[in-house]
């Protein structure tokens, strides 16, 4: 048996929908920036997979990857400022009691 | 051969650190075991011969964006209360495993156009190529650098003490 891309994509899928777990239930913001990070590296694994496997020549698939990671790090260094600046304001980081905006 | 065993061993990694991720009641070792599960992806892309990609991921992810990680858990504090769960625990599991059988069902059931060129192996010059040449991505590079200095600015002006 082969390694191929069947693979790739199942193992991208599933840690996509861990991180998709851990979005939704998780109530401390970092851990929730975390999931997001862990999706966003199973998008890079199937971009990369598809750039192994389908057009090898041309390599789109991980430039594609590169500005995923640019935006991740843009993403983590911008929400880590905000739930900074919130606990500071409101002494908690749990999304449950960050309702102010909610009616 | 090399190759199936090194694939087996970096997925059962990747995905017992990501599930620690959300498993552990600490909020430090779910950041310590996101970090593993980030290597680990290192690992994959190496096997997928993106050398420079896996040389990106672990400078930044493993080098960069785990230590912002862990500066802010330690300037919150929240850690002492452990990383709870809210009341959506069953709905989003049942959500996350229906999307997870869709997508292995579409994947599996889709007849991929498969290549047969074998892959660049030092991927660094080609990939230079691919940006800076003349149908490049010259832009989204320069709207990148652009955004990474809002970035900067950014999150100096909101986490600055007033």
């Amino acid at each position: 048996m082969t390694i191929g891309l069947e693979h790739y994509l199942i193992l991208s899928g599933l840690l996509f929908s861990i991180g998709l777990y851990g979005a939704i239930t998780k109530r401390n913001a970092i851990v929730i920036l975390m999931s997001i990070e862990l999706m966003l590296n199973g998008v890079n694994i199937a971009l990369v997979a598809f750039s192994r496997f389908i057009t090898p020549a041309a390599l789109t698939g991980q430039i594609f990857a590169i500005f995923v990671i640019v935006v991740a790090a843009a993403e983590v260094a911008i929400g880590l400022a905000i739930i900074i600046s919130i606990y500071r304001n409101r002494d908690t980081i749990d999304v449950n009691k960050i309702n102010l905006m909610k009616w | 051969m090399g190759q199936i065993i090194a694939f087996w061993i970096l997925a059962v990694i990747t995905i017992i650190a990501a599930s620690g991720v959300i498993v552990q009641k600490n909020v430090f070792r779910s950041a310590l075991s996101l970090i593993v599960c980030l290597v680990a992806v290192a690992g994959i892309f190496v096997l997928l011969s993106a050398d420079f990609l896996a040389a990106a991921q672990i400078l930044i992810y493993v080098g960069a964006i785990s230590v912002v990680i862990i500066l802010a858990i330690m300037l919150t504090r929240e850690f002492t209360k452990g990383s709870p769960s809210n009341r959506l625990q069953l709905p989003a599991l049942i959500v996350s495993v229906i999307f997870f059988g869709l997508l292995t069902f579409a994947v599996i059931n889709t007849n991929w156009q498969l290549s047969a060129t074998p892959p660049q192996t030092p991927t660094t010059p080609a990939l230079a190529e691919e940006i800076f040449g003349h149908y490049g991505y010259v832009l989204p590079l320069e709207i990148a650098g652009v955004l990474i200095l809002a970035v900067i600015i950014g999150a100096v002006v909101i986490a600055r003490d007033k």
